[in-house]
């Protein structure tokens, strides 16, 4: 067990360097010099004035020290929770700008990912097996994981919200509102949330079913099945088998689909102006503010790692064989 | 390969699926070259609904959406191609490898691509996007390409890992075959469904990824897509001008493709695994 959480810890650590120094790589390394793109957008016509800005833009960027000591001030200053100011919301530090909205976009990704994982799970078992079931939840489940995140969000949008006008289509609450813990708020808050969870829940329910349906039919094919009905077990209890031994590959579909779940959420987001990191990253392509898209960059990043680390320790409860040492480790 | 062919034929998911990806693939390429205009000009009235002139209607601006679909369904395939294409070159060269040397290249490659299996894709491509613009879609293939590889590298190796001890390839390499040899010879045929397979698989993805960069705005600026059509129509508030042609098609069309897609998956696997077949 020390080893194989030794191995994850490692991966994940070089995992998050390597992300670091790609974020810090690529501005640096890439055609095109921001400090100049920076400098036309402020369209200075004094080319004596260009000089002292250019000077300032690279003391602030910190591009006036060698490379090597560059790349050493960017981990200190990470480490120090330091990203940087915002150009869109100047003078607002990058890392509160991102605190403020972690929680719209966890409130909507912590609900449609376990309430899609154990739905998708459960409607995937009933089905197998099940001509009539399975006959309705394959097709569904096909068109919905084809489906394009933002495409779903713009049709329960366009069809609930404006058509009908049950639901509010853009915001996290309204305009007329403070965030405050009262009724009234959080009412309000939870109509804004409804739409983009229900796309996110829907798309990533579609992948879940299938993949659910297709491992119980694999599970109630092998050999441990069907000796259990050679000797005359109740089908419920065989098929609860199956079902504990799906899980755990399904478990592993789920630290792998991170990081398109995070992706998924962040266009529901643009779709619905829904104020998380995607929209940060919408206003920040747009305002050219590159602190802060690296910023939310770094933050989506040490998410998915922690969310991969967590999975990892359910892993090990419901496994017993990584316990153990055995095999079952790697996957 | 003729009992494939014939059970391929007989199989009714491979069949719908491919006539689908056929049907418009075919509009894609045939369809723009019945007009003098560009998906991007101003052809006719603004914001009128499908009609007989104009079969999708038209956008804000007057712009044929029927032209820009079609368009858009060239780069969409061009981008599932190429994608999926480099994805499978990059993911199988490395799980050759490191399925086939073992040993400390194997642990390299393995962590290389564990690395980039946990890095979440599309945060990455959209830093590099951002900070690159990209102009085409073949760069923008490229880019979703380099990093949708690794779950193909770790099956690839864990297939070929079991396949490298079997008798037929100990006994390729006493007749003194090189390694290069012994791999496409010997051991990728033995999994050239599997491989064809997971080529799909990321053709599809490879779509979706595009898509969802174009919608952020981040897309190929000199040529028009689906993801982009539906940015547009977003972002000219379609929705609250009740403007559905405008959303509906791209999403549509993408759908269809990549759920075509997955449902030949399915047929497939069928057709190559004989336990799997519908009697």
């Amino acid at each position: 067990m020390h080893r194989y959480f030794g191995r994850k810890s490692l991966i994940y650590l070089l995992t998050f360097i390597v992300a670091v120094t790609l974020n810090w790589l690529i501005p640096r390394f890439m055609p095109g010099d921001p400090v100049l793109r920076m400098l036309t957008r402020s369209s200075v016509s004094n080319p004596e004035s260009l000089a002292p800005m250019r000077e300032y833009y690279e003391n602030v960027f910190g591009l006036d020290v060698p490379l090597w000591q560059q790349y050493l001030n960017y981990w200190s200053e990470l480490l120090q929770g330091n990203m940087g100011i915002s150009v869109w919301l100047f003078p607002a530090p990058v890392t509160g700008v991102i605190l403020k909205a972690v929680p719209y976009t966890l409130a909507l990704l912590i609900p449609s990912i376990l309430l899609s994982w154990v739905a998708g799970n459960k409607v995937g078992a009933l089905a197998a097996r099940r001509k009539w079931l399975d006959n309705t939840v394959l097709p569904l489940g096909y068109v919905l994981t084809a489906t394009p995140y933002m495409w779903l969000g713009i049709l329960l949008a366009w069809s609930l919200g404006i058509v009908m006008g049950i639901f509010p289509i853009a915001g996290g609450y309204s305009f007329a509102l403070r965030p405050s813990f009262t009724v009234g708020f959080i009412a309000n808050a939870f109509t804004h949330w409804f739409l983009p969870f229900l796309s996110l829940f829907l798309v990533a329910f579609g992948g879940w079913a299938i993949g659910m349906r297709n491992l119980i039919i694999y599970e109630l094919e092998a050999d441990y099945a069907n000796y259990l009905e050679a000797l005359g077990t109740p089908r419920k209890l065989i098929r609860r088998y199956a079902f504990r031994n799906a899980m755990l590959p399904q478990l592993t579909g789920l630290a792998l689909q991170l990081g398109v779940l995070v992706a998924g959420a962040l266009v529901t987001e643009i779709v619905f102006a829904y104020p998380g990191l995607g929209y940060l990253i919408l206003q920040a392509i747009q305002n050219q503010d590159f602190f802060l898209l690296q910023g939310v960059f770094l933050f989506i990043v040490i998410g998915v790692l922690l969310a991969n680390f967590i999975i990892d320790i359910i892993y090990v409860l419901v496994d017993p064989r990584t316990r153990t040492g055995l095999q079952g480790g790697t996957a | 390969m003729r009992t494939e062919l014939y059970f391929a034929f007989r199989n009714r998911k491979v069949v719908g699926g491919f006539a689908v990806i056929l049907a418009f693939l075919l509009l894609g390429l045939i369809a723009p070259l019945f007009t003098d205009h560009g998906p991007n000009d101003y052809v006719g009235p603004p914001a009128a609904p499908p009609s007989g002139e104009y079969w999708f209607g038209t956008t804000t601006f007057g712009q044929d959406i029927f032209l820009q679909f079609a368009n858009g369904l060239r780069s969409t395939f061009l981008v599932g191609l190429l994608g999926g294409g480099i994805a499978a070159i990059v993911g199988m060269t490395i799980g050759f490898v490191a399925g086939y040397r073992g040993g400390i290249v194997d642990e390299a490659l393995n962590m290389l691509t564990n690395i980039v299996l946990v890095l979440p894709a599309l945060a990455v491509l959209i830093i590099l996007h951002t900070y690159i613009g990209i102009k085409s879609v073949p760069a923008q293939a490229l880019f979703i390409g380099l990093f949708s590889w690794p779950w193909v590298a770790r099956a690839v190796r864990a297939q070929t890992l079991s396949l490298r001890s079997r008798e037929f390839v100990d006994l390729a390499r006493l007749s003194g075959l090189r390694p290069l040899t012994i791999i496409r010879r010997e051991i990728a045929p033995n999994m050239s469904s599997y491989l064809l397979l997971t080529f799909i698989l990321l053709f599809g993805g490879s779509v979706l990824f595009a898509a969802t960069l174009d919608f952020i705005g981040l897309g190929p600026t000199e040529s028009i897509s689906l993801g982009l059509m539906m940015n547009n129509a977003v972002q000219w508030s379609a929705l609250h001008l009740g403007l559905w042609w405008w959303f509906v098609p791209p999403g549509l069309g993408i759908t269809a493709i990549v759920g075509a897609l997955y449902v030949m998956n399915v047929g497939l696997d069928e057709v190559f695994n004989p336990k799997l077949r519908e009697m």
